[in-house]
Protein backbone atom coordinates (compact mmCIF):
# COMPACT_ATOMS: atom_id res chain seq x y z
CA UNK A 1 0.00 0.00 0.00
CA UNK A 2 1.46 3.85 -0.93
CA UNK A 3 1.98 6.00 1.77
CA UNK A 4 -0.54 8.93 2.06
CA UNK A 5 1.64 10.52 4.23
CA UNK A 6 4.32 13.43 2.71
CA UNK A 7 8.50 12.70 2.99
CA UNK A 8 8.17 15.63 5.66
CA UNK A 9 5.21 13.58 7.80
CA UNK A 10 6.83 10.09 7.40
CA UNK A 11 10.68 12.22 8.72
CA UNK A 12 9.03 13.42 11.60
CA UNK A 13 6.96 10.41 12.12
CA UNK A 14 3.86 12.91 13.64
CA UNK A 15 0.10 11.80 12.71
CA UNK A 16 -3.33 13.66 13.80
CA UNK A 17 -2.65 12.81 16.89
CA UNK A 18 0.63 14.67 17.24
CA UNK A 19 2.97 11.35 18.28
CA UNK A 20 3.27 9.39 15.68
CA UNK A 21 2.47 5.78 15.49
CA UNK A 22 4.96 4.50 18.10
CA UNK A 23 2.00 3.76 20.34
CA UNK A 24 -0.10 2.02 17.94
CA UNK A 25 2.62 -0.12 16.75
CA UNK A 26 3.90 -0.72 20.19
CA UNK A 27 0.30 -2.38 20.79
CA UNK A 28 0.56 -4.33 17.90
CA UNK A 29 3.91 -5.81 18.77
CA UNK A 30 2.86 -6.95 22.48
CA UNK A 31 -0.11 -8.52 21.12
CA UNK A 32 1.26 -10.32 19.07
CA UNK A 33 3.80 -11.92 21.61
CA UNK A 34 1.05 -11.92 24.25
CA UNK A 35 -0.55 -14.51 21.89
CA UNK A 36 2.41 -17.36 22.58
CA UNK A 37 2.87 -16.00 25.82
CA UNK A 38 -0.62 -16.15 27.31
CA UNK A 39 -1.88 -19.77 25.57
CA UNK A 40 1.34 -21.07 27.30
CA UNK A 41 0.31 -19.80 30.71
CA UNK A 42 -3.08 -21.30 30.48
CA UNK A 43 -2.25 -24.47 29.31
CA UNK A 44 0.52 -24.97 31.97
CA UNK A 45 -1.91 -24.27 34.56
CA UNK A 46 -4.02 -26.79 32.96
CA UNK A 47 -1.08 -29.45 32.81
CA UNK A 48 -0.13 -28.81 36.24
CA UNK A 49 -0.93 -31.72 38.81
CA UNK A 50 -2.62 -29.24 41.13
CA UNK A 51 -2.45 -25.55 41.70
CA UNK A 52 -1.09 -26.20 45.48
CA UNK A 53 1.64 -24.00 46.91
CA UNK A 54 3.80 -26.60 46.94
CA UNK A 55 3.90 -27.27 42.62
CA UNK A 56 3.21 -23.66 41.69
CA UNK A 57 6.10 -22.66 43.65
CA UNK A 58 8.37 -25.70 41.79
CA UNK A 59 6.80 -24.79 38.44
CA UNK A 60 8.24 -21.28 38.41
CA UNK A 61 11.74 -22.08 40.15
CA UNK A 62 12.55 -23.99 36.86
CA UNK A 63 14.49 -21.73 34.21
CA UNK A 64 11.74 -22.02 31.57
CA UNK A 65 8.80 -21.42 32.97
CA UNK A 66 10.19 -19.13 35.94
CA UNK A 67 11.32 -16.58 32.53
CA UNK A 68 8.28 -17.01 30.37
CA UNK A 69 6.11 -16.25 33.09
CA UNK A 70 8.31 -12.30 34.06
CA UNK A 71 8.05 -12.30 30.22
CA UNK A 72 4.93 -13.02 30.22
CA UNK A 73 3.31 -10.59 33.42
CA UNK A 74 6.11 -7.64 31.98
CA UNK A 75 4.53 -7.32 28.30
CA UNK A 76 0.98 -7.57 29.76
CA UNK A 77 1.76 -4.69 31.95
CA UNK A 78 2.81 -2.87 28.83
CA UNK A 79 0.58 -4.01 26.76
CA UNK A 80 -2.28 -2.80 29.48
CA UNK A 81 -1.13 0.25 30.01
CA UNK A 82 -1.20 1.04 26.01
CA UNK A 83 -4.82 -0.35 25.95
CA UNK A 84 -5.96 1.72 29.17
CA UNK A 85 -4.74 4.68 27.74
CA UNK A 86 -6.57 4.64 24.40
CA UNK A 87 -9.75 4.47 26.79
CA UNK A 88 -8.93 6.85 28.48
CA UNK A 89 -7.84 9.52 25.66
CA UNK A 90 -11.00 8.83 24.30
CA UNK A 91 -13.54 9.39 27.32
CA UNK A 92 -11.18 11.69 29.60
CA UNK A 93 -11.16 15.16 27.69
CA UNK A 94 -10.04 17.57 30.19
CA UNK A 95 -6.30 18.35 29.90
CA UNK A 96 -5.87 18.12 33.93
CA UNK A 97 -7.65 15.20 34.86
CA UNK A 98 -6.76 12.97 31.52
CA UNK A 99 -2.73 13.58 32.63
CA UNK A 100 -3.55 12.78 35.96
CA UNK A 101 -5.40 9.63 35.03
CA UNK A 102 -2.75 8.27 32.24
CA UNK A 103 0.11 9.01 35.52
CA UNK A 104 -1.97 7.37 37.83
CA UNK A 105 -3.04 3.94 35.43
CA UNK A 106 1.02 4.20 34.39
CA UNK A 107 1.86 3.63 38.12
CA UNK A 108 -0.11 0.90 38.67
CA UNK A 109 0.56 -1.14 36.13
CA UNK A 110 4.57 -0.18 36.44
CA UNK A 111 3.99 -1.23 40.23
CA UNK A 112 2.13 -4.62 39.28
CA UNK A 113 4.52 -5.84 36.91
CA UNK A 114 7.54 -4.83 38.81
CA UNK A 115 5.66 -6.60 41.72
CA UNK A 116 4.84 -9.70 39.66
CA UNK A 117 8.70 -10.08 38.24
CA UNK A 118 10.16 -9.50 41.85
CA UNK A 119 8.05 -12.36 43.08
CA UNK A 120 9.34 -14.91 40.29
CA UNK A 121 12.61 -13.74 41.30
CA UNK A 122 12.23 -14.61 44.67
CA UNK A 123 10.96 -17.75 44.05
CA UNK A 124 13.52 -18.29 41.36
CA UNK A 125 16.10 -17.93 43.32
CA UNK A 126 14.68 -19.00 46.98
CA UNK A 127 16.43 -21.47 49.50
CA UNK A 128 14.94 -24.59 48.60
CA UNK A 129 12.48 -26.33 51.05
CA UNK A 130 11.93 -23.05 53.54
CA UNK B 1 -9.07 25.69 27.48
CA UNK B 2 -12.91 25.90 27.36
CA UNK B 3 -14.94 22.53 27.14
CA UNK B 4 -17.56 23.12 24.56
CA UNK B 5 -19.93 19.85 24.00
CA UNK B 6 -19.46 19.13 20.28
CA UNK B 7 -21.67 16.40 18.21
CA UNK B 8 -20.21 12.80 19.33
CA UNK B 9 -19.63 9.87 16.74
CA UNK B 10 -21.42 7.46 16.20
CA UNK B 11 -23.96 9.11 17.00
CA UNK B 12 -25.72 6.26 19.24
CA UNK B 13 -29.25 7.40 19.46
CA UNK B 14 -29.73 6.56 15.78
CA UNK B 15 -27.15 4.22 15.08
CA UNK B 16 -27.62 0.84 13.89
CA UNK B 17 -26.32 -2.21 16.33
CA UNK B 18 -24.67 -4.95 14.02
CA UNK B 19 -22.24 -7.32 14.98
CA UNK B 20 -19.15 -5.11 13.62
CA UNK B 21 -19.29 -2.23 16.63
CA UNK B 22 -20.87 -4.65 19.56
CA UNK B 23 -17.23 -6.97 19.18
CA UNK B 24 -15.70 -3.57 19.07
CA UNK B 25 -16.98 -2.35 22.57
CA UNK B 26 -16.56 -5.80 23.90
CA UNK B 27 -13.48 -5.93 22.73
CA UNK B 28 -12.53 -2.79 25.11
CA UNK B 29 -14.77 -3.97 27.92
CA UNK B 30 -12.86 -7.08 27.93
CA UNK B 31 -9.48 -5.26 27.68
CA UNK B 32 -10.87 -3.56 30.56
CA UNK B 33 -11.51 -5.85 32.64
CA UNK B 34 -7.93 -7.88 31.90
CA UNK B 35 -6.62 -5.06 32.96
CA UNK B 36 -7.77 -5.91 36.69
CA UNK B 37 -7.30 -9.52 35.98
CA UNK B 38 -3.34 -8.67 35.84
CA UNK B 39 -3.45 -6.47 39.00
CA UNK B 40 -5.28 -10.31 40.77
CA UNK B 41 -2.72 -12.19 39.07
CA UNK B 42 -0.25 -9.84 40.73
CA UNK B 43 -1.73 -10.65 43.67
CA UNK B 44 -1.44 -14.16 43.49
CA UNK B 45 2.44 -14.30 42.47
CA UNK B 46 2.98 -12.01 45.37
CA UNK B 47 0.96 -14.23 48.00
CA UNK B 48 3.06 -17.46 46.17
CA UNK B 49 6.15 -15.78 47.13
CA UNK B 50 5.40 -14.76 50.82
CA UNK B 51 4.58 -17.51 52.32
CA UNK B 52 2.35 -20.60 52.45
CA UNK B 53 0.06 -18.84 54.72
CA UNK B 54 -0.75 -15.70 52.51
CA UNK B 55 -0.76 -18.35 49.28
CA UNK B 56 -3.37 -20.14 51.38
CA UNK B 57 -5.63 -17.01 51.92
CA UNK B 58 -5.10 -16.10 48.19
CA UNK B 59 -5.93 -19.47 46.64
CA UNK B 60 -8.95 -19.12 49.39
CA UNK B 61 -10.66 -15.80 48.17
CA UNK B 62 -10.00 -17.46 44.21
CA UNK B 63 -12.07 -20.71 45.47
CA UNK B 64 -15.08 -18.52 47.02
CA UNK B 65 -18.25 -17.65 45.19
CA UNK B 66 -16.98 -14.00 44.40
CA UNK B 67 -13.59 -15.73 43.45
CA UNK B 68 -15.05 -18.46 41.24
CA UNK B 69 -17.13 -16.11 39.28
CA UNK B 70 -13.97 -13.54 38.53
CA UNK B 71 -12.19 -16.46 37.38
CA UNK B 72 -14.65 -17.53 35.01
CA UNK B 73 -15.20 -13.93 33.77
CA UNK B 74 -11.48 -13.44 33.07
CA UNK B 75 -11.21 -16.51 31.13
CA UNK B 76 -13.86 -16.05 28.83
CA UNK B 77 -12.73 -12.46 28.43
CA UNK B 78 -9.31 -13.75 28.19
CA UNK B 79 -10.42 -16.16 24.86
CA UNK B 80 -12.53 -13.13 23.70
CA UNK B 81 -9.88 -10.78 23.48
CA UNK B 82 -7.15 -12.75 22.33
CA UNK B 83 -9.30 -14.41 19.75
CA UNK B 84 -10.58 -10.87 18.72
CA UNK B 85 -7.24 -9.25 19.25
CA UNK B 86 -5.55 -12.00 16.47
CA UNK B 87 -8.80 -10.52 14.25
CA UNK B 88 -7.92 -7.42 15.00
CA UNK B 89 -3.95 -8.17 13.56
CA UNK B 90 -5.56 -9.41 10.38
CA UNK B 91 -7.12 -6.49 9.75
CA UNK B 92 -4.25 -3.91 10.17
CA UNK B 93 -1.92 -6.36 7.89
CA UNK B 94 -5.21 -5.48 5.31
CA UNK B 95 -7.10 -8.89 5.58
CA UNK B 96 -10.74 -10.20 5.84
CA UNK B 97 -12.14 -6.62 5.64
CA UNK B 98 -14.90 -7.55 3.11
CA UNK B 99 -18.49 -7.43 5.25
CA UNK B 100 -18.62 -11.12 4.50
CA UNK B 101 -15.57 -12.18 6.17
CA UNK B 102 -16.08 -9.49 9.02
CA UNK B 103 -19.34 -11.03 10.16
CA UNK B 104 -18.18 -14.66 9.98
CA UNK B 105 -14.85 -13.88 11.53
CA UNK B 106 -16.78 -12.25 14.27
CA UNK B 107 -19.34 -15.11 14.79
CA UNK B 108 -15.91 -17.48 14.85
CA UNK B 109 -14.00 -15.44 17.97
CA UNK B 110 -17.61 -15.40 19.66
CA UNK B 111 -18.61 -18.54 19.34
CA UNK B 112 -14.77 -20.32 19.57
CA UNK B 113 -14.45 -18.09 22.97
CA UNK B 114 -17.44 -19.47 24.75
CA UNK B 115 -16.48 -22.61 23.77
CA UNK B 116 -12.66 -22.43 24.69
CA UNK B 117 -13.48 -20.72 27.70
CA UNK B 118 -16.23 -23.10 29.13
CA UNK B 119 -13.65 -25.79 28.08
CA UNK B 120 -10.61 -24.25 30.03
CA UNK B 121 -12.99 -23.73 32.57
CA UNK B 122 -14.49 -27.71 32.86
CA UNK B 123 -10.43 -28.69 32.53
CA UNK B 124 -9.81 -26.57 35.65
CA UNK B 125 -12.54 -27.47 38.10
CA UNK B 126 -12.48 -31.01 36.86
CA UNK B 127 -8.70 -31.80 36.91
Amino acid sequence: MPSLRSPLRRALGTGSAHTGAAHWWAQRVTAGALVPLSLWFVVSLLLLPDLGYLTLRAWLAAPVSGFLAMLLVAVLAYHADLGASVIVEDYVHTPGARTATLLVLRGAFLLAAGLAVFSILRIAFAAPNP
Amino acid sequence: MAVRSRPLSPHLGIYRWQISNTLSIVHRLTGAGLCVGLLALTYWLVALAASPVRYAAAAGFFASIPGLALIAGWTFAFFYHLLNGIRHLFWDAGLGFERTQRRVSGWLVVAAAALLGAATLLLFWHR
